[in-house]
């Protein structure tokens, strides 16, 4: 008659010692740093951000409004919103069908040799410096819109595309790299079946895996846009820096970012020009927090189903 | 018949654009490394890359080459320790709870914060509430508030790729669970953590918006490296000094005018963090590798 096997807990402590088990707290309180730092984030960047409201005494249809003269003490930062969404949605447009072409490529049709190629061209491209594009941007980029189609209204090629472009070059590799991996994760059965039914490569790319990869593919386009919405140099660089509300792709404009970027060193910290900076930084913190529980609401939705 | 050819052409077609879209993302790729490599050619030498920069004439970028590793190196000792004592928490103890999803939503957060967000944080806190002024310190901490959540989930990665069985060995032979994890689980995720940390450092090197408001925006004077004290800002080995780095500095010269030889120094600049990135990756590679070998065949 055997006894029948006990079952013991490994990670069940058994000592006193154990019980009290100070590596983990120990480990948990490093692990929970980056609660605190997000408290201070949203304490500081709030506090300060919601001072034109309180300590200036601005409305907000005011800050929301549509001009930005500073120095006539109006602070309407509504064009540099619709500055950030402009440019970060044609980025996305540019980058978005190549970047899955691409991860589609790498996943379905390179042979391996190809793939060895490809996949650390995305890791370097990830990896050079966003004032690097920027800088690119402005010594060819700018010069040749300005040349090439001054008629087309790039009269100065500092514009509204060409922050776009730059930034569609920057997300490219961010968005491809999570489509890929979206893919990759598309259960092998798929594939089988559909190729084993005679359809082709492509018909099966485009009616079996593109929509079971929806919700991966889309996650890459957002976390794509979430980048192009922070980026802050590069765009500042070739943008123009004008701020009006943005009408022409080819004429000046500036974002958020561009903005405070140039002001920033300019103010002086308590005056209402550099608490309107702030305001468009807890803007900022505000759309990305979103990004995350929009990619969050899509991730959950793919595990679900 | 004819919808069938119609598709093996479609497929065709297809196949042809995926090809074309591929190439061309590597070309391009290509072309901006090229490009720059090409526009630096006669300025990149070793008194461009030691000496002191010039407002007159092509100089040097010693000073912000030393401003950027010394930045790196701080913000790695604050964010290795603790990213990895957080993986390990990750890793080794949580559970699925209420603190694991906070901790993971904190993690994506601040990962989602547009880094010249970061740097106004930094502004903030590093310094106008400490009253430091600009400093490296500065700089670096605010590189750390972002860094620090990557780095906690590249070692979770390395630890959990560890196989179960070295565990169950481990504790088999009565260690603990903490002498388990620092004497059998760490060193066998050394070398998953050392090429997570060499890719990341790459990152830091090249960012700059988080540290126009922290570390400062400025052309570095004659820096003294006899002058060892710590406390002096005037001393390049000081946290406290300001220090404009070599991604910062290409905004710098962009912004303040194009002329000739600025756009030399600037192009070289630029050659040169390409060149960082691409020795960061190679070094990742090659390093993981070597380590992998040591761990795994001795």
């Amino acid at each position: 008659m055997a006894s029948p096997p006990v079952a013991v807990n490994l990670h069940q402590p058994l000592t006193l010692s154990g019980r009290l088990d100070l590596p983990r707290r120990f480990t948990l309180a490093a692990a929970a740093i980056v609660v605190i730092i997000v408290g201070l984030l949203l304490a500081f960047i709030g506090w300060n951000g919601t001072q034109v409201f309180t300590d200036t005494g601005q409305s907000i249809s005011a800050i929301l409004g549509p001009t930005w003269a500073p120095t006539d003490g109006v602070f309407g930062i509504l064009p540099f919103i619709l500055g950030t969404l402009g440019v970060m949605v044609v980025a996305a447009l540019i980058a978005g069908p190549l970047a899955i072409g691409l991860a589609v490529f790498m996943a379905e049709v390179a042979p391996p040799w190809a793939t060895s190629i490809t996949r650390p061209s995305m890791e370097i491209f990830v990896g050079i410096p966003s004032v690097v594009y920027g800088f690119l941007g402005a010594t060819v980029l700018v010069p040749f819109l300005r040349i090439n189609f001054g008629a087309l209204g790039f009269t100065v090629g500092k514009s509204w595309f060409a922050g776009s472009l730059v930034l569609a070059l920057m997300i490219l590799p961010t968005i491809a790299s999570i489509a890929y991996d979206a893919l990759l994760t598309i259960p092998a059965d798929l594939r089988s079946a559909s190729l084993a039914l005679g359809t082709t490569r492509w018909q099966t790319i485009r009616h079996i895996l593109l929509p079971a990869a929806k919700a991966g593919l889309l996650t890459a386009v957002i976390l794509g846009m979430m980048r192009a919405a922070g980026e802050a140099l590069a765009v500042q660089m070739v943008i123009g820096n004008r701020p009006v509300i943005p009408t022409s792709l080819t004429a000046p404009m500036t974002t958020l970012t561009a903005q405070i970027t140039l002001d920033m060193g300019n103010t002086v910290s308590g005056e209402p020009w550099n608490q309107a900076l702030w305001t468009m930084g807890l803007v900022l913190l505000i759309m990305s927090f979103t990004f995350v529980v929009l990619a969050r609401r899509l991730g959950r939705g793919r595990r679900a189903s | 018949m004819t919808a069938m050819r119609r598709a093996i052409l479609v497929d065709r077609i297809a196949t042809g654009i995926l090809w074309g879209i591929g190439i061309f993302v590597v070309a391009i790729l290509l072309a901006i490394i090229g490009h720059f490599l090409l526009a630096a050619i006669g300025t990149l030498s070793p008194s461009f890359l030691f000496g002191e920069p010039s407002d007159t004439e092509v100089g040097g970028i010693g000073p912000l080459i030393w401003n950027s590793v010394y930045i790196l190196v701080l913000t790695l000792l604050i964010t290795v320790p603790l990213g990895t004592l957080g993986g390990i928490y990750m890793a080794e103890y949580a559970g699925e709870g209420r603190i694991t999803n906070i901790i993971r939503f904190s993690q994506e957060l601040i990962s989602s914060v547009p880094s010249i967000v970061v740097g106004m944080f930094g502004l903030a806190l590093f310094v106008n509430l400490t009253h430091w002024s600009f400093t490296a310190l500065g700089g670096a901490l605010a590189l750390a508030v972002f860094n620090l959540p990557l780095m906690s989930r590249l070692a979770e990665q390395a630890i959990r790729a560890v196989p179960e069985d070295e565990r169950a060995a481990s504790l088999a032979l009565g260690s603990t669970k903490w002498q388990t994890i620092v004497h059998v689980v760490l060193p066998i995720a050394i070398p998953g953590l050392v090429t997570g940390v060499i890719l990341t450092a790459g990152r830091i090197f090249g960012e700059a918006a988080a540290l126009l408001f922290t570390a400062g925006v400025s052309t570095p004077t004659h820096y003294e490296f006899g002058n060892l004290n710590l406390t002096d800002p005037r001393s390049p080995w000081s946290p406290f000094h300001t220090a404009t780095t070599l991604s910062v500095y290409i905004w710098k010269l962009n912004s303040d005018a194009l002329g000739s030889f600025v756009q030399q120094v600037a192009n070289a600049s630029a050659a040169v963090l390409i060149l960082m990135v691409l020795i960061f990756n190679l070094g990742a590679r090659g390093l993981g590798r070597l380590l992998q070998r040591r761990v795994t065949g001795a």
